[in-house]
């Protein structure tokens, strides 16, 4: 195990986070405050309680959800493009490094940069609402394995991109999406039936709702097919780089 | 001198059929400078990839330092250093910053006086904190190659080091190699220009169309190359060769009008004077003299030609 180019990796990522702390923080920071402002204080007023919570702090694991996959997958796609861009690839595939110890470093940075994102999102909501988090532990796993789970998404969308509107464009036309359509903003009961089961099929929403019933103790599917589905979908990416990393997709002649 | 570096029956084939390497073997010694030379796409860079692991093999081994690039990769990407044909740099880097990834890149410990005695050593001491994007495209070839030798491996691919450079920093990035020879680094080099061969090589290996041609010592090259041949045009055509000039071992013109001697510079002497002597005593007269000398331009010109 090579431990010290792991250590390299991550440091160097880590690096480039903290030269753009500002817009790294101050855009997610910004944009949630928005939310709160907008569907917390303005249209939440006139909302009831959705399953017994008020509607602002509904919002809250919604909105990091949706903050933390999307700057966890721009954050690892940019991560291995940049390397891809500037043709520096070339010192990681002649290095000894192995693909779990380029993806720990890459996906490790991408991750704690997200997470940092995500804890700094959930201190900004605590200045807006007042919420109690039921399982403080679970919650704070579920954080992590979702940072881990969409920073491998987004290093394979970051390998398979071939110019810098490919990279933009899995987030924007898949995640955001996803993630507005996985139940950050509503409970699924509130849904027409049909739409209920289409639902399902939305990965995101074993996510989201997980996540909710670690602050609120209530949830649209149960914790246990949350973890499932989380554990599944990293195994999936994981699997995927593997093959990246076995045939040379997009990296290797 | 026991080979630092083996390929045998390396095949690379793309997947649209081309093959860019067919079968090539090649040892490689500890300490020597190699140049490969080709013309472009000839397969030098695929070979450079390949034995990098930058590009997968689709038969055939290499071993470096008796470590197989593809079973026991750690082992021997670790005595490798690639400084590729391509500036490829992070523009926002420091030169000590990226020189330091690369260094833990390959998994060594974190040592900045090494760093920086590499940096001296590429006289890029100077420029340790500034950004990659503010250097000379001199300096970033260097930048290159200090990244390369970040984890002091014992052989450094250098892919064409000096293609669009010009000469004076070509003339430094040669002081550079055998700087680095002398501190017992194995250099392999390709390029196309032929003085950069004959400037530092010890061995040249002629490769085209994915092949090794010819693969030499740059001393017997040189000496091949330093037979002359003098023709002399003669104002009457002569049916044979008088027997009084057989030593001199002549060859006439199909036509008789002219003969070819051969001789070595490097002789003590050339014996053209006692040639030029006997000719007159042999009653041929002489209308016109021409000296050539074959170079390492007409070799490879010639072998690539055949080729083709």
């Amino acid at each position: 195990m090579n431990l010290n180019a792991v250590k390299t990796i991550y440091v160097h990522e880590m690096r480039r986070f903290w030269r753009t702390i500002t817009q790294s923080l101050v855009s997610p920071v910004l944009s949630t405050s928005l939310y709160f402002v907008v569907f917390g204080a303005a249209i939440g007023s006139r909302i009831d309680q959705v399953e017994g919570v008020g509607y602002g702090a509904f919002i809250v694991p919604g909105l990091i959800m949706l903050s933390v996959m999307t700057q966890a997958t721009s954050n690892a796609s940019f991560g291995i493009y940049f390397p891809k861009f500037t043709g520096t690839i070339y010192e990681l595939l002649s290095a000894p490094v192995s693909f779990l110890e380029i993806v720990a470093g890459y996906v490790g940075a991408a991750a704690t940069k997200a997470l940092f994102i995500g804890i700094i999102i959930l201190l900004t909501a605590f200045a807006f609402i007042d919420i109690q988090i039921a399982h403080p532990l679970a919650m704070i796993a579920l954080l992590m394995l979702t940072c881990i789970s969409f920073s491998l998404l987004g290093f394979i969308i970051g390998i398979w991109a071939g110019n810098f509107e490919q990279l933009q464009l899995i987030p924007l036309l898949v995640i955001t999406p996803l993630v507005f359509l996985g139940g950050s903003f509503y409970s699924i009961s509130m849904l027409p039936p049909v739409w209920q089961t289409i639902t399902l099929f939305n990965p995101v929403v074993y996510l989201i709702s997980g996540f909710r019933w670690s602050f609120f103790g209530v949830a649209d599917v149960s914790i246990g097919l949350s973890l499932l589905a989380i554990t599944a979908f990293t195994a999936a990416c994981l699997g995927f780089i593997w093959w990246i990393f076995r045939t040379g997709w997009r990296i290797r002649q | 001198m026991t080979a630092i570096v083996s390929v045998k029956n390396l095949r690379k084939a793309y997947a649209g059929g081309f093959e860019a390497l067919k079968s090539i073997n090649l040892d490689i010694q500890e300490g020597e400078i190699l140049a490969l030379l080709g013309p472009n796409g000839a397969g030098k860079t695929t070979l450079i990839s390949t034995i990098c692991g930058i590009t997968t093999p689709t038969s055939g081994t290499v071993t470096v330092g008796g470590h197989d690039t593809q079973t026991d990769y750690r082992a021997a990407r670790g005595m490798i250093g690639l400084v590729p044909q391509e500036i490829s740099l992070e523009p926002f880097e420091t030169v000590f910053s990226t020189v330091r990834f690369s260094r833990g890149l390959f998994g060594k410990p974190r040592d900045d006086a090494k760093i920086d005695e590499i940096l001296a050593q590429l006289s890029l001491a100077d420029k340790r904190d500034n950004k990659v994007i503010t250097l000379s495209g001199g300096m970033k070839r260097r930048v290159l190659i200090a990244k390369a030798l970040a984890h002091e491996p014992r052989v450094l691919f250098l892919d064409e080091p000096s293609a669009g450079v010009d000469v004076e920093l070509r003339k430094d990035m040669w002081e550079v190699v055998a700087r680095l020879k002398a501190s017992g680094v194995t250099i392999i080099l390709t390029t196309h220009y032929i003085e950069e061969a004959e400037a530092i090589a010890d061995r040249v290996g002629i490769i085209n169309k994915g092949q090794i041609l010819l693969i030499q010592d740059k001393a017997e090259l040189m000496a091949q190359m330093g037979k002359k041949q003098l023709r002399i045009d003669l104002a009457v055509a002569t049916p044979d060769i008088p027997a009084a000039l057989a030593k001199y071992e002549l060859q006439r013109a199909p036509d008789g009008r002219s003969l070819t001697y051969t001789y070595d510079t490097n002789g003590p002497r050339t014996g053209i004077t006692t040639l030029l002597n006997d000719l007159q005593s042999a009653g041929l007269q002489m209308t016109d003299l021409q000296t050539q000398q074959s170079s390492l331009e007409d070799i490879f010109v010639g072998m690539v030609k055949e080729e083709a």
